[in-house]
């Protein structure tokens, strides 16, 4: 929820004229109005908005009201009481309005509490709060117009797991500078590790290790999928060095021509990869199905008391919260924390000593040279770090889906992850990730939500829309990135260092120049 | 480019190492056995689809053409001009049958419709083309080289929706005019009419191309402009206009391309564009990306590599690997060819 009014101080101070960027003139502006203005104003857009909600959900409009009316007690000099006023305030909200907009509105109640400094930690741990809850009061979720219900968990999982993808192009893309058109390849290297590893694909070999929920004495190799995750990881950040190592001398947009050369053979190898010389190694377009299940296996179900499934396909009889856990939930909670060690991982890498380096080598190659940064190193590490949660991210993907198919690694799956990274801001994780939900979500359940309501709401004249919007999914995020780039290239939410880089350009000649070189 | 394996960075070239000279070589006398052995095996198959391997390398060379245009002047690779071609696909089939009321047996009636219809067709997607880089690419000159690379992307996306909406997701039948008759047939190997008329096509507009940059003032004004902007900036040339223009021929040459490819493949779908796109990509960088008789000499050879893998009868891995084929070649002409079969054209070169 965004605020004119802030509730808090400015983090510069706005007479100092440090205006740059759209936001902050709008910032210095607001703050140079008089005190009762502002007030009156956020006060209008408060209520005029609780009015607007009504008309969606009785308990959102009563949550911004009184959103507004906590800010406003904040506001007021440190009165003895001022605490116990906004505890009642949420106190007396929760139990008028008991659904889950309440538990929402909760986590927005707490940020207002929480003093500047520790902000920067508040976001995401009720964001995360927010995604760990979701399961439970996604069913009971009001009605968004146009985009329809709140997405499934089953959306949620494809969410997560797209997000992660996201978060690693974004190494590759937005740390890095390198334009990765093939990532695709890396979604499907992994899927395809985890199904030779755990299914029946190779049924001449008989290896079982840890798997669950499956018939000891069954044919094939079956590993658990928690290694499998690693092995899928490390695997696709070789095969990353494999193909990065020739090709990243080349420069940028011939690197992004023969990543996508990549994209393109990978799939046409699965797709007829039912007889190499012979060997079956991808089972062709039918592809690998059913993969083996998650699960932590018996021994570890009973030490941690039932706490840790077993086998997530066969769990669950447990009712929490009056929410019957399924087994799709905890396919969530899974991705939810990998997508936890994504990003925790992408957070360290980014100011570290070789997050600085990929920097360098984005901003000026031949500068970076000069000072010392071995390039074909530091990019191939970019390439690395990008397959590897690339790797895992479709290793868990196929073992959610129970199936790999080649038909799941299109061209289209590399831009629409690419899409994601820039619409969200190249270079900023949280802009990465909330563009990726989003992109993802669309995907999957709300361009076909929306194309409802458009063809069943809109009329024109006589003329009514039988629109398939889905169909014109590319298309859509073709105009995404088309729009993003014209206008914004920095991104929904960017970063400060590539916004800049983006509005002022930079050179981004490498040192040695095809043209000069080949000449 | 092959210098900067050692990442320190030594301004001269160092010798070009020699296990890649020899895995190119290796790979060359492979693939000449290979053909041999095709060749005495079945003479007729192959000299059969030699011509067909040169009548789609004639479709290649007009799209590659237009790549290497647009690249020589803004090193931009772009992507939105093979969904251009597939347009022109698309209008030929409208154009032609719906304007001129083209079907199968009109005798000699078709030459002037054919000739009309491709008229219009090159000049509608000679307008689309300059209009893509006016929207998409020029607010973008000055951005990082990854920019307009992202909107060539995003342009690509929605022009196949834009044939996706106009068209339906299925393959749409062109009329089956180019007579089938044979020019020749010479020990069971036939050469058709249709065959010889996407050749007689090509060649003029080619010859016209090559005109048009080597010796009318635009085209002078196009290699200054490739050569270097601000300079010619500076020597009065209307840089603005001069890459419009360029943009312009590159979509003409992508509308005839569409024309010869509705005409004699019949069939035109929506997703076709990128596909042959990549592969026109893939000759103009074979040939040497910038170098026009480089481009349609790619253009020959991958036309020839598809139709071989695709026709052969002896180990040829067939058509489920074209793609891979192609952009294998790709890969290796990148990483140990970069400046391709004739050499890209040099700043110094024009």
């Amino acid at each position: 929820m965004t605020t004119p009014a802030g509730g808090t101080p400015p983090a510069s101070d706005p007479a100092h004229g440090d205006e740059i960027g759209l936001r902050n003139q709008i910032r210095a502006r607001w703050h140079a109005l008089p005190e009762l203005t502002r007030a009156g104003i956020s006060i209008g857009l408060f209520v005029g908005l609780s009015i607007l909600f009504f008309f969606v959900d009785h308990a959102l409009a009563y949550g911004t009201l009184t959103i507004t009316a906590l800010f406003w007690i904040r506001r007021l000099p440190p009165v003895p009481y001022r605490l116990a006023a906004q505890v009642a305030l949420v106190v007396i909200y929760l139990i008028a309005e008991p659904r889950s907009v309440g538990y929402v509105l909760a986590v927005g109640f707490a940020m207002t509490w929480v003093p500047q400094r520790y902000r920067t930690y508040t976001y995401p741990a009720a964001g995360l709060a927010l995604a760990v809850l979701y399961p439970f009061y996604q069913d009971r979720l009001f009605t968004v117009p146009v985009f329809g219900v709140w997405p499934d968990v089953a959306t949620g999982v494809y969410m997560l797991v797209f997000v992660m993808m996201a978060v690693g192009l974004n190494i590759v893309v937005g740390y890095a500078g390198l334009l990765d058109l093939g990532y695709v390849a890396f979604y499907a290297t992994g899927a395809y590790t985890a199904a030779w590893f755990a299914s029946l694909q190779f049924p001449h070999t008989t290896w079982h290790f840890g798997a669950v929920g499956i018939d000891p004495h069954l044919a094939g190799i079956h590993v658990t999928i928690w290694l499998l995750l690693l092995v899928a990881g490390v695997f696709t950040a070789l095969s990353g060095i494999i193909i990065g190592l020739p090709t990243l001398r080349l420069r940028g947009d011939y690197l992004a021509i023969v990543t996508l050369g990549f994209g393109e053979i990978l799939p046409q190898v699965a797709r007829n990869g039912d007889s190499l010389f012979g060997f079956n190694l991808t089972n062709g377009p039918n592809g690998i199905t059913p993969l083996d299940s998650l699960g932590f296996g018996h021994r570890l179900s009973s030490l941690t008391g039932g706490f840790l499934p077993a086998n997530y396909l066969s769990c669950c009889s447990a009712k929490v919260l009056g929410h019957q856990i399924q087994s799709t939930d905890l396919f969530f909670w899974t991705a939810l924390v990998l997508l936890m060690f994504t990003i925790f991982c992408s957070l360290r890498l980014q100011y570290s000593r070789l997050g600085r380096a990929w920097i360098a080598i984005r901003e000026d190659e031949t500068a970076a040279a000069a000072m010392g940064i071995p390039l074909m190193r530091t990019k191939t590490w970019a390439y690395a770090s990008g397959a590897f949660f690339g790797g895992i991210a479709g290793a868990y993907y196929a073992t959610f889906k129970s199936a790999t198919f080649p038909g799941d690694f299109f061209f289209n799956i590399s831009v629409f992850i690419l899409c994601m990274v820039i619409l969200g801001g190249m270079g900023n994780i949280w802009g990465v990730i909330v563009g990726a939900s989003f992109l993802a979500y669309l995907n999957q359940e709300g361009l076909a939500n929306t194309g409802a309501w458009i063809n069943s709401n809109i009329h024109v004249g006589g003329w009514h829309p039988n629109l398939d919007v889905p169909l014109y999914a590319s298309g859509i995020y073709g105009v995404i990135i088309l729009v993003v780039m014209l206008f914004r290239p920095e991104g929904l939410i960017p970063s400060r260092r590539r916004a800049a880089e983006l509005h002022e350009g930079v050179h981004d000649e490498p040192l040695y120049d095809t043209a000069s070189a080949g000449a | 480019m092959a210098a900067e394996a050692t990442a320190a960075g030594l301004p001269e070239r160092l010798p070009r190492p020699s296990p890649t000279t020899l895995f190119g070589l290796v790979l060359v006398v492979l693939l000449v056995v290979w053909l041999a052995v095709n060749l005495v095996k079945t003479p007729g198959d192959f000299f059969d689809v030699l011509l067909i391997g040169l009548t789609t390398g004639c479709v290649y060379a007009l799209v590659a053409l237009g790549y290497t245009l647009v690249y020589g002047i803004l090193e931009l690779i772009n992507f939105a001009h093979g969904d251009v071609f597939m347009l022109g696909g698309m209008f030929t089939i409208t154009f032609s049958t719906s304007f001129f009321g083209l079907h199968q047996g009109q005798g000699f009636a078709i030459v002037p419709i054919v000739f009309a219809t491709l008229v219009l067709v090159m000049l509608a997607c000679g307008l689309l083309n300059a209009a893509i880089e006016r929207v998409a690419y020029r607010p973008l000159r000055s951005a990082p080289r990854l920019a307009p690379l992202i909107t060539a992307i995003g342009v690509s996306f929605i022009i196949e929706d834009v044939g996706l909406a106009w068209k339906g997701p299925n393959y749409v039948p062109a009329p089956d005019i180019f007579p089938h008759t044979n020019v020749f047939s010479v020990g069971g190997v036939d050469y058709g009419w249709n065959k010889l008329i996407v050749i007689l096509i090509t060649v003029p507009v080619l010859l016209l191309l090559l005109w048009l940059v080597q010796r009318t003032r635009q085209g002078k004004a196009m290699r200054a402009t490739a050569q270097d902007m601000d300079a010619s900036a500076m020597m009065g040339i209307n840089v603005n206009r001069t890459i419009s223009f360029t943009f312009l021929i590159a979509g003409a040459l992508a509308g005839a391309a569409g024309v010869l490819y509705a005409l004699y493949v019949t069939t035109v779908r929506f997703d076709q564009g990128f596909q042959l796109g990549l592969i026109a990509f893939t000759a103009a960088v074979f040939g040497g990306i910038g170098n026009l008789p480089g481009a349609v000499l790619g253009a020959l050879l991958i036309g020839l590599i598809q139709a071989f893998n695709e026709g052969l009868n002896w180990h040829a891995p067939g058509s489920d690997w074209t793609e891979s084929i192609v952009f294998s070649i790709l890969i290796l002409i990148l990483v140990f060819r970069p400046e391709g079969l004739l050499g890209e054209r040099t700043p110094e070169g024009g």
